[in-house]
């Protein structure tokens, strides 16, 4: 039988308030335990919340960024459970009313082998504001657990899509332009590391051609991209195994150990919390108008989308070569630089997304971290252009400036890889070629076209790959008669 | 001079003929005397009070005092006020010393009041007759074998004594009135949302609101002056004009119309409280109110509506107390969960635990619908009725509580009978409106003791001012309101509560 894999997720953004979401306690990371833990992020007897406006407007930007209906008078709740990183013995959560609801990310999955690259809409269900937990300390007293309460109230929103996702590709994909889009539109700074950034992957099965939905399990606090990747690629194969061997799938919370690749069962649903959700009596509904609406979408970037189409009219790029360069906006204004700085946008754009970006996935940096500028990229672009060096050549020359060996023309100079364009020279080179090789001479003028560009290519390696290909053409026509 | 009313105590202190530290000392002698039998008091800090006085007497020398300045008030202990121990009557919180102030506390120093100590209340604010409390019930000074009513015992007792000039108290069904009527002086639950909640210990936070227990009507509008106003920490304060309580005072009543519910003068109210609240609504006639038949049919709801919503809310409400972070933890425990259950079963008092049950209960899937939401709506239908009635009249008067105040341990055991002490006060809470009760005559008993019987007065939203002329204007025609208990020196030590 063959199988369908249908994944979810639930990501948690970070947002980035200077205070907590309920109090005026910094969020800073990394303080010393405890020392951003204000009254109300203790629950102290007595302590009210109130509610963080930026991270409102945090919310009302992913909105507008991913085309969602922005509730008018969304609802906060208390989800209820004990746990000692959680000082109130609730968490304040959004349940039935959401701030933002259904909304559309578009994805560009990449190609895989022989399966070509492909964009897809994946359908946002919801996205709800919410206080983070403190964080247990093992350890740090001999036989004892610490409590530290800095992160208690650091504000969030969870992102939830819907079963939209076919493949591990696809989940990734999604992830990461999730990843970028929170970061373009300024509401979180994406550091996976510090858990400002994760995910929760829901994970199905089920026969092909079916629409039934299998049992899901829910993979937890996925912190990087390759984890996911391993983690919904290993639970896939589990659960197919599983049910192959005649087994069910039981619905659980599942984690991901990146030592050994696997996802193993941490609670099952038997054993869930009934969270006995309801209104907080200690915050009024939460009221967004049109007017708080605009007044956020004019502090807004230019987003992804507009950005695209603006891209495509203007430099006359594909669908998909816009939508790859503008699928972070570091990547954008790096592009943008490079044409500004005097290269056209065709080169450019293959240039960022095919070199530069393969040397970025190869050392596992992002552009920000590129050793190469945007105006270092232009400079190399426009001796392509006019025609100092050859595209050939360009490769080499890039591969010297990235390792910082110097400017470009100094590097052309010092490899000595400048481009012949010299019609005395070049002429010289094709009559000794032509001498040299009167049978493929015979054969073009027998009708063979094959023949001339094996002929270019005989001339190209005398020139030692420096003659200017075109005018090596052109003369070879002429000579030829063609 | 301790039966003075707190503007004779201004002016007192004002033109010098007392000092605020004499003044305190006073009430601190008197706390001396009386509170070893009566139990209002659980938390008093002598040279905190007086260097409090001290300040004031200098503020009031430097001319720079208001009505409030080096008056001794006594604070309920659901406050936390810095650097005093604030239980809220529960053994889970027997050894917290807060470390910050409540919004009311903030008030009333900045007013220069001084802060005589923290009075006995039912655990939690969870009861009518202060028995719920962790450090034994209170006395009614009108007969120390009574309760004072609750769950602002406490501060009830402290004001009937004259332990203090007067006191806060919380109302979440009834917690000011009903004591107010137990214990014959003038209490008013300000409309929800008047008075921060910041810094008050959450029992039910859609429904619980300070409001000032004193002598008289008076009393209460310079208290209100201090305690309402706008606090952004509180999400659900109003944002609003300050305002002036006293300034309607004065006014006379003729044309007023006074609606009186059919269902507050049904079964289950007491012949003789009946029989006094008829004549104190007969004085009003006097005074040129119109009376008004009107009804309130869903205020028999109010209760099992109540007793839903309440626990639900409670029950999160209550839930930080785990041990954890302060408050009471046990002393030997196997595991988390263990030290969970152990905390909080040493912790808590049996009502409380009861209501943390129903709460959990009302609330859990599956329940959640046929309960809490269903209570919710019922809590609209009993605001629509108020609504309803306020386009006949002006304000609403009734009995505050179905009886005189009652045996100590009579209702001990029966928790639906000490749920239907609020049967009066409690719709009002879930309608967010303003209600008062009002010293209105005695009512004697088979055993010829006379108790208090308070009238209670609920007016529409905002419209503190008018119950205040309404009630003040009734104070210059009686008496009921400076009548104080003959106070034995001692009595049977105070029964201990839910141990």
């Amino acid at each position: 039988m063959e199988w369908e894999v249908v994944i979810g997720l639930e990501t948690h953004a970070q947002l980035q308030t200077k205070t907590k979401i309920f109090s005026g306690a910094s969020t800073a990371f990394g303080a010393e335990p405890n020392t951003q833990a204000c009254e109300v992020s203790i629950a102290l007897p007595g302590v009210l919340p109130v509610l963080n406006k930026e991270a409102v407007n945090c919310a009302i930007k992913f909105g507008l960024a991913v085309n969602a209906q922005i509730t008018p008078r969304s609802v906060f709740a208390r989800k209820n459970y004990f746990y000692p990183d959680l000082p109130k013995g609730y968490q304040i959560s959004q349940y039935e009313l959401p701030v933002v609801g259904k909304g559309v990310v578009t994805i560009q999955v990449p190609a895989v082998g022989k399966n070509p690259a492909y964009e897809k809409v994946i359908n946002i269900t919801r996205a709800h504001l919410e206080e983070d937990a403190g964080k247990s300390v093992h350890g740090a007293v001999e036989g004892m657990s610490g409590i530290d309460l800095n992160r208690a109230g650091t504000p969030l929103l969870e992102i939830v899509t819907e079963p939209d996702m076919r493949s591990a590709a696809e989940a990734v994909a999604y992830a990461k332009k999730l990843h970028e889009l929170v970061q373009w539109i300024g509401i979180c700074d994406g550091n996976m590391q510090e858990g400002s950034f994760r995910c929760d992957v829901n994970v199905s099965v089920r026969p092909k051609g079916t629409d039934k939905l299998g049992t899901r399990r829910e993979i937890k606090n996925l912190n990087s991209f390759k984890f996911m990747q391993q983690a919904i690629e290993f639970e896939t194969r589990w659960q197919i195994e599983t049910l192959e061997d005649g087994g069910t799938i039981q619905q659980a919370t599942v984690l991901f150990n990146p030592d050994t690749g696997e996802t193993r069962a941490m609670r099952s649903k038997e054993e869930a919390n009934d969270y006995r959700y309801f209104p907080d009596p200690d915050l009024l509904p939460l009221e967004i108008t049109e007017a708080d609406k605009a007044r956020v979408r004019a502090l807004m970037p230019e987003l992804p989308e507009a950005m695209k189409a603006r891209f495509e009219a203007d430099f006359g790029l594909t669908s998909y070569d816009a939508a790859s360069l503008t699928s972070s906006l570091n990547l954008a204004n790096y592009f943008v630089a490079t044409v500004k700085a005097g290269a056209d946008a065709k080169p450019a754009a293959n240039w960022v997304m095919g070199a530069v970006s393969a040397k970025l996935n190869a050392e596992e940096k992002s552009i920000a971290e590129s050793p190469l500028s945007a105006e270092q990229l232009a400079s190399l672009i426009k001796r392509i252009m006019d025609n100092t060096i050859s595209n050939n050549a360009a490769k080499q020359v890039f591969e010297a400036m990235w390792a910082g060996e110097g400017e470009v023309d100094a590097i052309i100079e010092a490899k000595g890889l400048k481009q012949v364009s010299d019609s005395g020279a070049i002429e010289a080179i094709i009559d000794e070629v032509l001498a040299a090789n009167a049978a493929m001479v015979e054969e073009f003028k027998a009708g063979k076209e094959k023949a001339f560009n094996a002929l270019v290519g005989q001339a190209m390696k005398a020139s030692k790959g420096k003659a200017n290909p075109a005018q090596v053409n052109e003369m070879l026509k002429k000579k030829l008669g063609a | 001079m301790i039966n003075s009313s707190l503007k004779t105590l201004s002016q007192m202190l004002a033109d010098k003929k007392v000092s605020s530290v004499e003044l305190t000392q006073e009430y601190l002698n008197r706390i001396d005397t009386f509170n070893p039998v009566i139990n209002a008091y659980i938390a008093l800090d002598k040279d905190k009070t007086l260097a409090q006085a001290k300040a004031a007497d200098v503020r009031i020398a430097a001319g720079s005092a208001v009505p409030l300045t080096g008056i001794p008030i006594a604070q309920k202990d659901i406050f936390c006020a810095k650097g005093w121990k604030t239980t809220c009557g529960s053994k889970m919180l027997a050894n917290f010393v807060a470390p910050y102030d409540a919004h009311v506390i903030t008030q009333f120093d900045a007013a220069g009041a001084v802060n005589l100590g923290k009075t006995n209340m039912d655990e939690f604010a969870m009861g009518s007759s202060n028995e719920t409390s962790y450090f034994g019930g209170v006395k009614n000074p009108w007969d120390y074998t009574r309760v004072p009513g609750g769950s602002s015992g406490g501060s009830a007792a402290a004001v009937a004594a004259r332990l203090c000039a007067a006191a806060t108290g919380t109302d979440t069904g009834g917690s000011i009135r009903q004591p107010a009527s137990l214990c014959g002086f003038t209490g008013l639950k300000p409309t929800y949302g008047v008075v921060s909640r910041y810094g008050m210990i959450a029992f039910a936070s859609s429904l619980d609101q300070a409001g000032p227990m004193a002598r008289s009507a008076e009393d209460c509008a310079l208290m209100m002056n201090v305690m309402a106003g706008f606090d952004e920490r509180d999400s659900t304060s109003l944002q609003r004009e300050k305002e002036d309580y006293t300034r309607d005072l004065n006014k006379p009543l003729q044309g007023l119309r006074v609606g009186l519910p059919k269902e507050f003068f049904a079964e289950g109210l007491d012949a003789n409280v009946g029989k006094v609240i008829e004549t104190a609504i007969a004085e009003y006639k006097k005074l040129g109110a119109e009376i008004v038949e009107i009804s309130l049919p869903n205020t028999g709801l109010s209760i099992p509506v109540y007793y839903v919503l309440a626990p639900a809310e409670a029950s999160s409400n209550l839930s930080r107390y785990d041990g954890v972070r302060y408050g009471h933890r046990a002393e030997s425990y196997t595991d988390l969960m263990d030290m969970y259950c152990k905390t909080r079963a040493e912790g808590f008092g049996a009502e409380v635990k009861r209501r943390i049950l129903i709460g959990t209960y009302v609330l859990s899937a599956g329940y959640y619908d046929a309960y809490y939401l269903k209570a919710q709506q019922i809590r609209r239908l009993i605001a629509q009725d108020f609504e309803e009635a306020f386009k006949r009249c002006d304000v609403i008067m009734g009995p505050a509580a179905p009886s005189t105040a009652f045996k100590a341990g009579e209702k001990v055991d029966d928790p639906v009978a000490m749920y239907l002490q609020d049967i009066y006060t409690i719709s009002t809470n879930l309608a967010g409106l303003p209600g008062m009760s009002v010293p209105a005559g005695f009512s004697t008993g088979a055993d010829g003791k006379a108790l208090p019987v308070g009238l209670q007065i609920i007016g529409n939203y905002f419209d503190e001012a008018r119950m205040l002329n309404v009630a003040h204007q009734y104070q210059q025609v009686t008496d009921w309101h400076t009548r104080m208990p003959d106070l034995e020196m001692s009595g049977q030590p105070t029964p201990q509560g839910n141990k």
